[in-house]
């Protein structure tokens, strides 16, 4: 991991006070228009997400709850610039076990999605990004394979139809994410 | 009983470096009487692009869910990623007429339109709902007696509940009676239902590592000799990196990590080179010599 993952964990952590200025009153209405994010407003902190998470139990700084708090409060900048909100392993645990159903690990695809707009991608995803549009498969699959599945009797692998996944790619926007990107 | 035909949607892991799943997933397939239509073209499901862009993931999902409708054929996938993620875009989009507009004004450009007419298999779904546990358990000819293990069945085959609608994901049963069907003793251990971490394992490194440790001590502590996965990407975590964790923390395992496939395989009486056991990392020697396959 990078030293300034490090920094950007302990300053989503320990910063305790909040200045106003920080805070973007509009950023959970934004939030709450993104499909599977609408719930956002009914967490009321009681923190079930945090103690059934099993990324939380070993990370000092994944904690959903605190990231669910911080989005209403509108600590915009802070969340999307951190790398914490990339620690989320999607097993849908906290959104089997909310009380108010809010959609947690939706709630932070949403906040990842924004925050690649803002800029802040890691290498693996733009790595996997373009992996998908350059071949179809999310991975690089070495001639090796090729040659080995033909030598193991599997059927050869089906081909991607590359100039329609650019076109869906360029439709949803999704082309543009990948251009002139710093890396998180 | 309907007829057993699929779309095998073999997913990015399996062809990437898990061959040994798709090996024996087909041997057992064919010996089910199960027939899988290839797929006549290939794209990721879309999961591992949702963290950048969720239309982007959606419209994947869909493209590959109108190319089996149009050859009216229910998908089969092996990994519970490919499963959970076209079953829940699936339903999403049947459900939300706004959303299914959205995602077809997207496939337009390349001629296709999401119907919502086929459905989403995962591997262990199609075998307990439509095959039946007593049509496999006929195929049965080695059972594997004195065998006992630990099954694990990866969050999204499972979860989230509202989209999977699959097993109790608290207490999941389905993939147990799978495995005791071949007369191997499946045993109950800690945090059973626990992610193997392995997604965020491009970001993080230590916290999947981690996650994976515990669970194969906790299968140690009762006694399991081997661990039975149905995903690519959990059996990684358990299989390719069982040497890394075993440095990373100074322990030794050992404890070989197979595809259900591969061992309702051997009590169908395939061979183990049949099944692709030599691909595994962590050998299952001294398991298969006690078995005397």
């Amino acid at each position: 991991m990078s030293e300034t993952k490090e920094t950007r964990e302990k300053e989503l952590g320990e910063k305790a006070v909040i200045k106003v200025s920080e805070m973007d009153p509009r950023f959970k209405y934004e939030i709450r228009k993104i499909p599977g994010a609408e719930k956002i407003m009914l967490c009321f902190q009681c923190g079930t997400c945090t103690a059934d998470c099993p990324i939380a139990r070993f990370s000092d700084s994944y904690r959903p709850r605190k990231l669910m708090r911080m989005t209403q409060l509108g600590l915009k900048d802070r969340i999307l610039s951190s790398d914490v909100i990339w620690l989320c392993a999607a097993c849908f645990t906290c959104v089997d076990h909310c009380p108010q159903d809010v959609g947690i690990a939706s709630i932070i695809r949403a906040l990842r999605n924004l925050a690649v707009d803002e800029g802040f991608i890691p290498r693996v995803y733009k790595e996997l990004g373009s992996c998908v549009l350059k071949t179809g498969y999310a991975y690089r699959i070495p001639e090796l394979r090729h040659r080995k599945r033909e030598e193991q009797g599997l059927p050869p692998l089906p081909k991607a139809n590359v100039e329609s996944i650019a076109k869906l790619s360029d439709v949803t926007g999704f082309s543009k994410l990948f251009e002139e990107k710093k890396v998180a | 009983m309907a007829e057993l035909k699929y779309m095998l949607f073999l997913g990015c892991v399996i062809p990437y470096r898990i061959s040994s799943y798709e090996i024996s997933a087909r041997k057992v397939a064919e010996k089910l009487g199960i027939e899988l239509v290839e797929m006549p073209e290939f794209n990721c499901c879309g999961l591992p692009l949702d963290p950048v862009s969720h239309d982007m993931m959606l419209t994947l999902a869909a493209r590959n869910l109108c190319l089996a409708e149009q050859q009216k054929l229910n998908i089969m996938t092996l990994c519970t990623g490919c499963a959970g993620t076209m079953r829940k875009v699936n339903m999403t989009l049947k459900e939300d007429k706004k959303l299914k507009e959205k995602v077809n004004g997207y496939l337009k450009e390349t001629g296709l339109e999401f119907k919502g007419t086929i459905k989403v298999r995962h591997l262990i779904q199609m075998l307990a709902e439509d095959v039946g546990l007593e049509r496999i358990k006929a195929t049965v000819q080695k059972p594997l007696n004195p065998l006992k293990v630990a099954e694990h069945n990866g969050c999204h085959v499972l979860r989230p509940t509202k989209y999977i609608g699959f097993d109790d994901p608290e207490n999941p049963t389905i993939l147990k009676n799978l495995i005791e069907l071949t007369g191997a003793k499946c045993l109950d251990y800690m945090d059973e239902t626990e992610c193997c971490g392995a997604p965020i394992i491009g970001v993080n490194d230590v916290i999947p590592l981690q996650l994976a440790r515990e669970k194969l001590n906790h299968i140690m502590a009762v006694g399991a000799q081997a661990l039975v996965t149905v995903c690519p990407f959990c059996h990684m975590m358990y299989d390719l990196h069982q040497s890394r964790i075993e440095r990373a923390f100074n322990e030794k395992f050992g404890i070989p990590v197979l595809h259900y496939t591969q061992l309702l395989g051997l009590a169908m009486g395939f061979s183990p080179d049949e099944l692709g056991f030599k691909e595994l990392r962590v050998n299952a020697t001294k398991l298969l010599d006690q078995l005397g396959s």
